[in-house]
């Protein structure tokens, strides 16, 4: 495989095949959604290869691929993946995956709904695997941008019930409509990457050298003004992303009004990006302000994961509460990553990998029941167990997953993490995390009784409901099958992730 | 000569393997019986093959298989395996041996299941046969902790095995939230254990606690914690509300995982850290009085019930009391020993009320009566659990129970061996009552006919009858020799104290036989003479309502608030400034008048300003 | 006479076109409010050409009125497309820029 730009195949893939759609694939929705999935399948091999091939030994950055882009500028099109990364785009490739096969009944425009899809994986992975900062923010708008026609068009609506102190607020935005939802959504993340932009322009400013190489940035020492007030930034940017307590409510809004796939996608990798780039620019350029700040970090990771599981217990619409569960298990991956320890940065990075194929599989499952029941409401249905047994016996699976049960992926990351937890500085943090687990047992498992288990609804609407089929199956069953096994065998990821996360320690508290 | 663990490991793989297949080979699963008789078979060669690591490590062999599970920083963090010893090979056996025979039971029992839900039971026996066995064979904290939270989830799958029943549905929940409740707490035990420790591994830790290097400081705060996780899985109080409820499950699940196993499983933990919590007697002493007052609350609230299982579960809330109290008197064996025979007689109990059920088609005592006539052969397995529980010599529970009660007032806790002589006196009672209810007296109205269950109904009753009393006979013989630990008896018992329990014993007999069989005594003014503690009874002391109120009101009414301000105030002030932006807009376009000539003016306006500024500034 | 007359001539149509351009209601004045200011400023540019010798200012002026015409064609049609759509030549009522 030598000289063949592997990571410029897994990225651009679907970019290809986002072009392909759009010239040739005009009126043809097989050709559409054939053509998506070889993009998604090229990805798929390729990000495996990156990461069975991935030199553990040798760790530090590999697959490199360099071309200089505006030299004047020191802006050049660097690609390298190390043991985060790789996971990470592992962590799409599978997404998008089952993604394109959970979609496969979109009928609207579908020609380009697959293409803006494919388009916003290829700025995913170009995050993943850039490391020149300018084009890491190219490739983060990309990923943002096509959220907003995405949302806009294909999603759907909720009703809210304006009231409050504020209400009169809701009612002029419009709560609850997808176009509310989508608006919210853009605006919030391109406000976080303003403050991103504004990170890296005073990084490329003070190095004073004309580069945005990562590689060059993270071996300087910055001033410790410079670094506390870029490091907020990127806080503040990334943060947004990644749901930070409170500036969250993007993110439920969003994911409810978002299509299945377009759910699966955010919820289960653009969060991520979120916590990948905090963990990559924040940490990795910025340590003295990282050790500094790491209380704020944690402290509101720690009410992320309480007040996100609480709120998901509030919720009566199915995809809120899935919505809000994400908010609470980001949570835990910025307490992991607060901790400073191995051990808390592996599980926050292992709970990236495990919250998102979880969270992905939940919209999958969302998207099933909603498509069959045409109903979001919990309350109203019930009993869909023995209609439906797969789609249940997924969902229990995945809300065991988010529960932290061990044997899914969800076990070793909460176990890295709290482990980490209790080793650094500020030990409370443990029970925070502790406890959401634990309320995080109750609101899925309620979740569960109400729709799938105990009595039928009596409602003739949810009579004879088909159980998931075809391609849906492909969806449920990989993700499934990648929750359980890297639940059963947590050093599958643990091997690669723990090569990146010691130097990056150890350049943080010399350790 | 030492084992190399390879039996233990085959006995645990084959119920793996069982699951396994079942899970994946679907068109297998939907066969039903087909799939129950593979998992019969993996069942009974992992039988023979804890059997024979019994064998092996009888003696004081220990051995040790692990693989890395976890890896950290380059090195092992945490392992998965095997520790097979005399300890946990014999429990091994126990867990194989009830989960053979329940599954073989369960094959008439459940005979009347569609295909695919008797193929689902079955991979979820097997599911949790497995599990039990990790977690019996565990080398470390977390694969105790992995085990224990797989046999919490075959628990909750099994009750709720007839999801489309309401009350099963609910208990199934139920069961999962309060374990997990106390699950909360072993998992930060093991944390803090982890971080004071250095280590997961039994042995490893073992090894510190030898040698004095164990930092004790914040060490009582670390067993209570791990206390805490067999408060919920071992339903002690206040924690024991759920098993009751999971009677919901079919029966021969009651019998292997809310009676004979997985509840043990909190015992079974202390024991396996006895050694770490001798260096805490302060939390020794909590175990062993919540223990002794988990044993009499539950024993009362036996006497109230009127489902045969209910009566049977409180029992076991009672026994389970009951070896909590011997392990926090310091003397784990004791504790330990009268759980492998409560493993015993209490499957067989559970079994025997599950042929009656199935024969009369209800579980409440009222609707059974006269059935030593119709079911011989059940009645007299019934009964011989019921002595063994009673405590009568020469049965199971009777040298068990002995031994909890001289370690219990060997370890000088006058307290607590006053409530476990009443618990004594009530478990005869209340299970006599039982018998006398259910299989003499005379037959209700309405008459179903009941016969004695089919032959694979009847082997494991007569198998765990044989053994029950084998069991007791053997001792009886062999003097109260335990056939693991230390070999010598680490008390004395006074004398007096055989008699005493024994004459506790009969004196519950006879009072349940003057009330319910002579009617000497009538039952109703017996229970308007305990007129408070019945009706506090009847209301099972409050403690579910506590719960449910906790529940539904504290939890779910903050989650409300929470919901509430999230949606309301923090998302309220985003969308007031975006409404404000909004508005603002709207009152700026006003400037637009769409004139022309206002436009002209504003341009005039703003040459005069441009020029008026280049005089006075440029001047 | 000298440039300063045809100067202050020019300022003076030149403000009396801007005038009309600002106070017309009608459409058609304000377009020959806007022609008298294009006048003006070709008085100027004569009045510079004349004076200075160049006749630079000359060919620029008749450039300037051909550009005039043009413009007065093309104002008037825009005029009367949009008496024909809008039935008004009233420059407040033709106020689809309104915000």
């Amino acid at each position: 495989m030598n000289g063949v730009p592997i990571l410029s195949v897994m990225t651009w893939a679907p970019f290809v095949s986002a072009l392909a759609i759009m010239f040739f694939a005009r009126r043809r929705p097989m050709l559409v959604r054939w053509t998506s999935l070889a993009g998604a399948t090229v990805s798929l091999v390729a990000s495996l290869w990156v990461y069975w091939a991935y030199d553990r030994e040798l760790a530090g950055f590999q697959f490199r691929e360099e071309i200089a882009l505006v030299p004047s500028l020191g802006i050049s099109y660097l690609v390298a993946v190390d043991g985060i990364s790789a996971l990470m785009a592992l962590l799409t490739s599978i997404i998008i995956f089952s993604g394109v096969f959970a979609s496969w009944t979109v009928k609207e425009r579908s020609q380009e709904f697959y293409a803006l899809l494919l388009i916003l994986v290829t700025g995913v992975y170009g995050v993943f695997v850039s490391l020149d900062l300018f084009v890491f923010f190219l490739f983060y708008e990309i990923a943002v941008l096509p959220m907003y026609l995405l949302i806009g068009i294909w999603g759907s609506s909720a009703e809210v019930r304006p009231q409050g102190i504020f209400g009169w607020a809701m009612g002029r935005t419009g709560v609850g409509t997808k176009e509310y939802a989508a608006m919210k959504l853009t605006l919030y993340l391109l406000f976080g990457s303003a403050f991103i932009l504004v990170g890296v322009l005073a990084l490329y400013v003070a190095t004073g050298s004309q580069t945005f190489s990562f590689l060059t940035l993270a071996s300087m020492e910055f001033d410790p003004a410079l670094q506390t007030w870029v490091f907020l930034a990127f806080y503040i940017g990334f943060g947004i992303l990644a749901g930070i307590w409170p500036l969250h409510t993007w993110s439920p809004d969003g994911h409810a009004s978002a299509p299945t796939a377009v759910s699966m996608l955010h919820a289960g990798v653009l969060m991520k990006l979120g916590a990948y780039g905090f963990v990559r620019l924040g940490m990795g350029l910025l340590p003295d302000a990282a050790v500094d700040w790491a209380w704020l970090v944690g402290t509101i990771g720690c009410i992320n994961i309480v007040y996100g599981a609480l709120s998901a217990m509030a919720q009566i619409d199915l995809k809120y509460v899935i919505a809000y569960s994400s908010v609470s298990h980001m949570g835990i991956v910025m307490l992991g990553v607060a901790t400073l320890t191995p051990n808390g940065l592996n599980g926050a990075v292992f709970q990236m990998f495990a919250h998102g194929i979880m969270t992905g599989l939940f919209f999958a499952l969302v998207g099933l029941v909603y498509e069959k029941a045409h109903s979001r409401e919990i309350f109203k249905m019930g009993g869909f167990g023995a209609m439906m047994p797969g789609i249940a016996t997924a969902f229990t699976v995945g809300g065991l997953s988010s529960l932290g049960l061990p044997a899914t992926a969800g076990f070793p990351a909460e176990l890295l993490t709290f482990l980490g937890a209790w080793s650094s500085e500020y030990r409370w943090w443990l029970f925070p995390g502790v406890l959401g687990a634990f309320l995080t047992s109750i609101y899925v498992l309620r979740v569960a009784k109400q729709i799938f288990w105990g009595p039928e609804s009596a409602d003739p609407h949810f009579q004879n409901l088909p159980d998931a089929q075809g391609p849906e199956w492909a969806a449920l069953g990989i993700l499934v099958f990648v929750l359980v096994l890297f639940g059963v065998a947590p050093s599958l990821a643990i091997g690669p992730v723990d090569t990146a996360t010691i130097p990056l320690l150890f350049r943080l508290t010399g350790q | 000569m030492t084992g190399d663990g390879t039996f233990a490991l085959a006995a645990l793989l084959l119920h793996a393997l069982a699951f396994l297949v079942l899970a994946v080979v679907a068109p297998l699963r939907r066969l039903g019986r087909p799939a129950a008789w593979f998992s019969i078979l993996c069942a009974a060669g992992s039988l023979v093959s804890a059997l024979l690591a019994w064998q092996r490590h009888a003696g004081d062999a220990m051995s040790r298989l692990v693989w890395e599970w976890l890896p950290a920083q380059g090195q092992t963090l945490a392992t998965v395996g095997v520790l097979a010893d005399a300890e946990s090979t014999i429990m091994l056996t126990l867990v194989a041996l009830v989960a053979c025979l329940v599954q073989v039971y369960s094959l008439g029992y459940l005979s009347d299941e569609p295909a695919p839900s008797l193929g689902r039971y079955y991979a979820y026996q097997s599911l949790f046969a497995f599990s039990m066995m990790g977690l019996v064979l565990a080398p470390n904290f977390v694969q105790l902790f992995i085990c224990w939270e797989l046999v919490g989830l075959c628990s909750y799958l099994l009750i709720g095995f007839w999801y489309y029943k309401p009350e099963a549905a609910r208990a199934a929940v139920k069961a999962f939230w309060i374990t997990k409740a106390g699950d909360v707490g072993l998992l930060i035990g093991i944390v803090l254990l982890w971080r004071q420790s250095g280590t997961f591994d039994l042995t490893e830790m073992r090894v510190l606690v030898d040698n004095g290097a164990l930092p004790l400081a914040g060490l009582s705060l670390i067993t209570f914690c791990i206390y805490l996780g067999a408060v919920g899985k071992s339903a002690q109080f206040p924690l024991h509300v759920w098993l009751p409820d999971a009677m919901e499950g079919p029966t021969p699940v009651s019998a292997l995982i809310h009676a004979a196993t997985m509840v043990t499983a909190g015992v079974y933990l202390l024991l396996r850290t006895e050694w770490l919590f001798a260096l805490t007697p302060d939390v020794l002493l909590i175990v062993a009085w919540v223990g002794a007052f988990t044993a009499l609350l539950a024993a009362s609230l036996a006497c109230a019930q009127d489902d045969i299982k209910r009566v049977l579960a409180y029992s076991t809330v009672s026994q389970l009391g009951y070896m909590m109290t011997a392990i926090g008197a310091g003397f784990a064996a004791a504790g330990f020993f009268h759980l492998l025979t409560h493993g015993l007689f209490k499957a067989l109990l559970f079994l025997g009320a599950g042929a009656v059920i199935h024969a009369v088609h209800g579980n409440d005592l009222p609707q059974m009566g006269g059935l030593a006539r119709r079911m011989p052969q059940t009645t007299v397995v019934f009964l011989v659990g019921t002595l063994s529980l009673a405590g009568i010599p020469l049965f199971g529970g009777f040298l068990s129970k002995e031994e909890i009660l001289g370690a219990v007032w060997a370890g000088g806790l006058t307290g607590p061996f006053v409530l476990l002589m009443m618990v004594a006196f009530l478990t005869a009672f209340y299970m006599f009552r039982v018998v006398f209810l259910a299989f003499f007296g005379t037959p209700p109205a309405r008459d179903t006919h009941p016969h004695d269950p089919p032959m694979t109904m009847a082997l494991p009753l007569w198998i765990l009858a044989a053994l029950s009393l084998g069991v007791g006979i053997y001792f009886a013989v062999a003097g109260p020799a335990l056939p693991f630990g230390p070999a010598e008896h680490e008390f004395t018992s006074p004398d007096w104290l055989m008699p005493a329990a024994v004459g506790a014993a009969v004196g519950g007999i006879l009072l349940a036989w003057l009330t319910y069989q002579r009617r000497a005594i009538d039952a109703a003014t017996l229970a308007s003479a305990l007129g408070p503690i019945r009706h506090a009874a009847l209301r099972r002391f409050w403690m579910d309502d506590l719960f449910e109120g906790v529940y539904g009101l504290g939890l779910l009414g903050f989650s409300r608030l929470i919901g509430w301000i999230d949606r309301y105030l923090v998302d309220g002030v985003l969308n007031v400034v975006s409404a404000w932006t909004v508005t603002s807009g709207d009152d700026l376009r006003t400037m637009q008048t769409g004139r022309a000539q206002d436009y002209v003016y504003g341009v005039a306006l703003g040459l005069m300003i441009l020029l008026l500024w280049v005089r006075w500034a440029l001047a | 006479m000298g440039l300063q007359a045809y100067l202050t001539l020019a300022a003076v149509v030149f403000c009396i076109g801007f005038f009309g351009v600002i106070t017309r209601r009608n459409t058609i004045g304000i377009l020959l409010g806007i022609e008298l200011m294009l006048n003006s400023v070709n008085i100027n540019l004569v009045a510079f050409a004349r004076f200075s010798g160049d006749v630079t200012g000359m060919v620029f002026t008749v450039f300037t009125i051909c550009i005039t015409v043009a413009e007065a064609a093309l104002g008037l049609a825009i005029v009367i497309l949009l008496f024909r759509v809008r039935r008004t030549v009233t420059a407040d009522h033709l106020d689809l820029l309104k915000g």
